[in-house]
């Protein structure tokens, strides 16, 4: 028997990894824009890790944006909660990892997501549980796209979690400009008029994108508004 | 003439929702109860000893049910309530995506199911909720015809580890309630020419309109599971297969359940429940009923017309 130490993977290896995933292209654009974000949350923000999946303390990351997960696959291959080998069957029959994530096939996924509008509510109540159950370490942290907003159950959402202060509660929107009817600067002055901590930041730069996640914002949920380029 | 306790004046199971949970909330540390303001100040005090545990989200029913399943994501044991309309109808995306696709268990307990808020209108009638969860796959359905047995059906609901459940609660029921299990159909009376299949609230009137008339009576407080054994040995003990379901919601709601239990017996099924058709009619709920041919006089006629097709109907002494 040989042993060998299980390579680790860095920022760098990311777009190879992403590369082996093919098949999902017309969801390329909305892949490539939480790569950065979801990289420095898994690297330097969020209390998980392979090891510590199950555990009730543990941070939790809602992907709400379950469409183009090539960047989420990439990123939970590189840091070891699946195997990178799985990456390459991506979207086949007998693949775990298909165009939009399931959290019953894939290990560390909190969440099957692609319908839009549905992980900020599940993130608000999960929010709320961990706080019923005095898990007090735990946060949850939600992505969603600008264009994502556009759904209702969001503002349902929105507005309720800044009305009670819920504190443990992140949410980053990921805005590359691809909402019908967005208006600059419009995300963050919703979600600050519902109550929220605020800090919208450029989505590739990791130092600022550290910065605005790891911010204080006592007795309020907080949205870091990533700008990326534009969609189209 | 409607026999069925229609009156608001006495005790209703949705008057008993409130108590039996908040007791459960005492009881079980896992228990949290989701509002979405219909329901809130019966649970005032439990709110004041639970704050964590009994959340109201506002006039936010697509919230109600994601973050009712986010609970559930927590470790938590989620009893979201509110109008059938709004709890299974209006955000049933999340119903069927934030409970069923991730794979998570709930309790979701309705008032004011198919026209318990007559007066009040379409807007605020849910006759389809059942059917509509049939579309689902995995949840418990649970119809209580008596308040008693609701006090029995929401503990069990409650307690069933990481089941989904739906109660639904009605102001119609049936004078008494019965020893149910929240599972199997209890026979209530034996006969040979066919079986009739009462469900929660409807036993009363199926009693009054089979008097005299030689069939067994099943009655159904757990209608999904579907008890297929229990009708299957029901329609064993008769001199034909024919099989009348009586259902406080959608006609044909359990119909195809029937038919699955009984594929292969050669057998007739009628499907008799609230129409399809929109009435657009206000008034009391026991006009409802008679409108939709549900009144034991109703009854008795489309019963008898069924299962004596060839023979007199026996009139009651």
């Amino acid at each position: 028997m040989t042993t060998t130490a299980r390579r680790t993977y860095g920022y760098s290896d990311l777009p190879r990894l992403m590369s082996v995933m093919t098949g999902d292209e017309k969801h390329g654009s909305a892949a490539t824009s939480t790569l950065d974000v979801l990289w420095v949350l898994y690297d330097r923000v969020l209390r998980v890790g392979p090891g510590s999946v199950d555990d009730p303390g543990r941070d939790r990351f809602l992907l709400s944006k379950g469409h183009g997960p090539m960047a989420y696959y990439a990123v939970l291959a590189a840091k070891g909660f699946v195997p990178v080998e799985w990456l390459s069957g991506f979207g086949e029959f007998t693949s775990r990892l298909g165009h939009h994530p399931d959290r019953v096939l894939v290990p560390g996924v909190e969440i099957g997501s692609g319908s839009l509008g549905h992980g900020l509510p599940l993130a608000v109540g999960t929010a709320l549980g961990l706080g019923a159950r005095g898990l007090d370490e735990a946060a949850v942290w939600t992505l969603v796209g600008d264009a994502e907003l556009d759904e209702g159950s969001n503002h349902e959402a929105i507005a309720f979690a800044g009305a009670i202060g819920l504190e443990r509660l992140h949410t980053v929107v990921i805005d590359n400009l691809s909402a019908t009817y967005g208006r600059a600067g419009g995300i963050a002055a919703r979600f600050e008029a519902a109550g929220w901590s605020t800090a919208t930041v450029d989505g590739r730069d990791h130092a600022a994108l550290y910065e605005a996640f790891t911010a204080a914002h006592a007795g309020r949920p907080h949205v870091v508004v990533a700008r990326v380029e534009p969609k189209f | 003439m409607n026999t069925m306790n229609t009156v608001d004046t006495t005790d209703t199971m949705r008057d008993r929702f409130a108590p039996v949970v908040s007791r459960l909330l005492d009881e079980d540390p896992r228990v949290a109860v989701v509002l979405a303001e219909i329901g809130l100040a019966p649970f005032a005090e439990a709110a004041r000893r639970h704050p964590q545990r009994v959340i109201n989200v506002g006039i936010r029913e697509q919230l109600l049910v994601g973050a009712g399943a986010g609970l559930a994501l927590a470790g938590l044991r989620p009893v979201l309530h509110t109008f059938a309309s709004f709890l299974v109808e209006r955000p049933f995306e999340q119903v069927k995506l934030d409970f069923g696709h991730q794979g998570l268990g709930g309790v979701l307990v309705s008032a004011g199911g198919s026209y318990d808020v007559s007066a009040g209108g379409f807007t605020h009638m849910a006759p389809g909720d059942v059917a509509l969860l049939d579309t689902l796959d995995g949840w418990t359905v649970h119809v209580p015809g008596h308040p008693d047995e609701a006090e029995t059906l929401l503990r069990h609901a409650v307690g069933a580890g990481d089941e989904r459940v739906y109660v639904r609660l009605s102001v119609q029921a049936n004078r008494e309630g019965l020893a149910v299990d929240g599972e199997r159909f209890l026979r209530v009376r034996e006969g040979r020419r066919g079986v009739v299949v009462a469900v929660g609230p409807m036993l009363d009137n199926v009693l009054a309109a089979t008097e005299a008339l030689d069939v067994s009576v099943l009655y159904a407080t757990t209608v999904r599971p579907f008890d297929g054994r229990a009708l299957r040995q029901a329609v064993g003990a008769t001199d034909a297969a024919d099989v009348v379901l009586v259902e406080p919601y959608l006609a044909g709601t359990s119909t195809g359940a029937a038919n699955d239990a009984l594929a292969d017996v050669p057998h007739r099924v009628l499907g008799l429940g609230v129409g399809r058709r929109e009435l657009r009619r206000y008034g009391r709920v026991a006009e409802h009923v008679a409108a939709h041919g549900l009144d034991a006089a109703s009854l008795r006629e489309r019963i008898s017309g069924f299962l004596y097709r060839d023979a007199p109907v026996p009139v009651p002494a």
